[in-house]
């Protein structure tokens, strides 16, 4: 059995993963080739960040597993990534809502978490906050840049942020799973991170002229296991090498 | 017997494969030597998470040490403190310009310049200031692409961290 630390921190790795695996289908695809760059060196942000943290779980159940057992050997349900990271990227626009939105929250959420009791996320944090930050500002500045650009651009960009609006909610609910190490002050408790994500997200919205979805339901369940009818799609090529092929080394 | 020092020295024989005029240590990439239970512990820190070097990296330490007649020994990722440009030594900037990447300033962990403006950068061909940044994302994690409207010439800026 699994124990809540190693449990969150796959979920920690999962979401880096899953989302950096979606960044990569862009490349060779960017819509121009500074883009086509930027998403490519997120994705690498993302997969080596996902590395360092199952390296930490591989290190905690002890039982000699590699990062790339966790990457390539599970199934779906076995996954523990927001929803949002396994959605498919849509137009540039779709990716670059996310990419934000994600960022904006990701940032908030490393900043609480360099205070962690546990040592190894703290320096995880502090870490991988360095990157985030360029990643906030990338993304910040296509959001501007689309909703106050052209009626087709502005268009598109807010219906990018509708779209994945009713994802967002379940970056901030606080799950049964993670309580104790929400108490224990290891991780961060993601309810009081909303209010200062709303925020800044609302002041992006303003200058870009996007008007910022009401919440209302959200979907949720990637924390759990219960994923979108997308993720086995997202895994299939990415696992089918480990599985065609067990062992294969590169 | 081997010293902590010898140790040292010869690192200095490792280069970093992206950029192959400056050393790991001259990266601040190696943090620490130590001896400990019968083994050298050789301590080295990533620049970005998913720098692909890092494998490179390790994999030439051990492979030097080896040569260098050590049998007992590891290589090991530490993540504390993170890694930071300002590591870097002015030996390490003056060869990134020579070698045609314009140095990170120093000052990098700090907030307003990342989220900020940005800070002037140097043509590290033709020393102008007249320049201006094309895409903050470039070849590798750790650069940024700029163009020089003095000698028009594209460059590297080794972006702050």
């Amino acid at each position: 059995m699994m124990g809540v630390l190693e449990n969150y921190i796959l979920h920690l790795a999962d979401n880096q993963l899953i989302l950096g695996q979606r960044l990569a289908e862009w490349c060779g695809h960017g819509p121009v080739l500074e883009e086509d760059i930027a998403l490519s060196n997120f994705a690498l942000d993302n997969i080596g960040q996902a590395t360092l943290l199952y390296k930490r779980v591989a290190e905690i159940e002890g039982a000699g597993k590699s990062e790339d057992d966790y990457a390539f050997l599970r199934s779906e349900r076995e996954y523990f990534n927001f929803l949002a990271m396994e959605l498919p990227n849509g137009d540039y626009a779709f990716t670059i809502a996310r990419q934000y939105l994600f960022a904006e929250f990701y940032a908030l959420y490393l900043s609480e978490l360099t205070k962690s009791k546990d040592t190894f996320l703290a320096e995880y944090a502090v870490k991988s906050l360095k990157e985030v930050k360029y990643h906030v500002q990338h993304a910040r500045d296509w959001v501007l840049r689309m909703g106050d650009g052209t009626e087709e651009s502005h268009y598109r960009i807010q219906q990018a942020v509708n779209h994945i609006w009713n994802f967002t909610g379940e970056w901030f609910m606080d799950f049964e799973t993670d309580l104790e190490l929400m108490q224990s002050g290891v991780v961060p408790t993601n309810s009081k991170l909303l209010p200062e994500w709303q925020n800044e997200v609302q002041k992006t919205c303003l200058e870009a002229t996007v008007v910022m979805p009401v919440s209302g339901w959200m979907h949720s369940g990637g924390r759990n296991g219960k994923h979108t009818e997308y993720m086995g799609h997202l895994l299939t090529p990415m696992q089918y090498l480990q599985r065609a092929h067990p062992n294969s080394k590169w | 017997m081997i010293q902590a020092e010898d140790i040292w020295q010869f690192l200095t024989e490792v280069e970093d494969p992206e950029i192959p005029v400056v050393n790991v240590i001259e990266m601040g990439i190696v943090r620490d030597v130590t001896y400990a239970q019968d083994k050298w512990v050789v301590s080295i820190t990533p620049t970005y998470s998913g720098c692909p070097a890092m494998h490179a990296i390790e994999q030439d330490i051990t492979e030097l040490l080896s040569e260098k007649g050590l049998q007992h020994f590891e290589v090991k990722t530490i993540l504390s403190p993170a890694w930071t440009t300002d590591w870097m030594t002015n030996e390490a900037r003056m060869k990134l310009e020579a070698y045609g990447i314009a140095p990170p300033q120093k000052g990098s962990s700090d907030k307003a310049l990342l989220m900020g403006k940005l800070r002037d950068v140097k043509c590290p061909r033709c020393k102008s200031y007249d320049t201006h940044m094309i895409s903050q994302f470039g070849s590798t994690a750790c650069k940024s692409l700029y163009k020089c409207e003095s000698c028009l010439e594209p460059f590297d800026y080794f972006k702050c961290i």
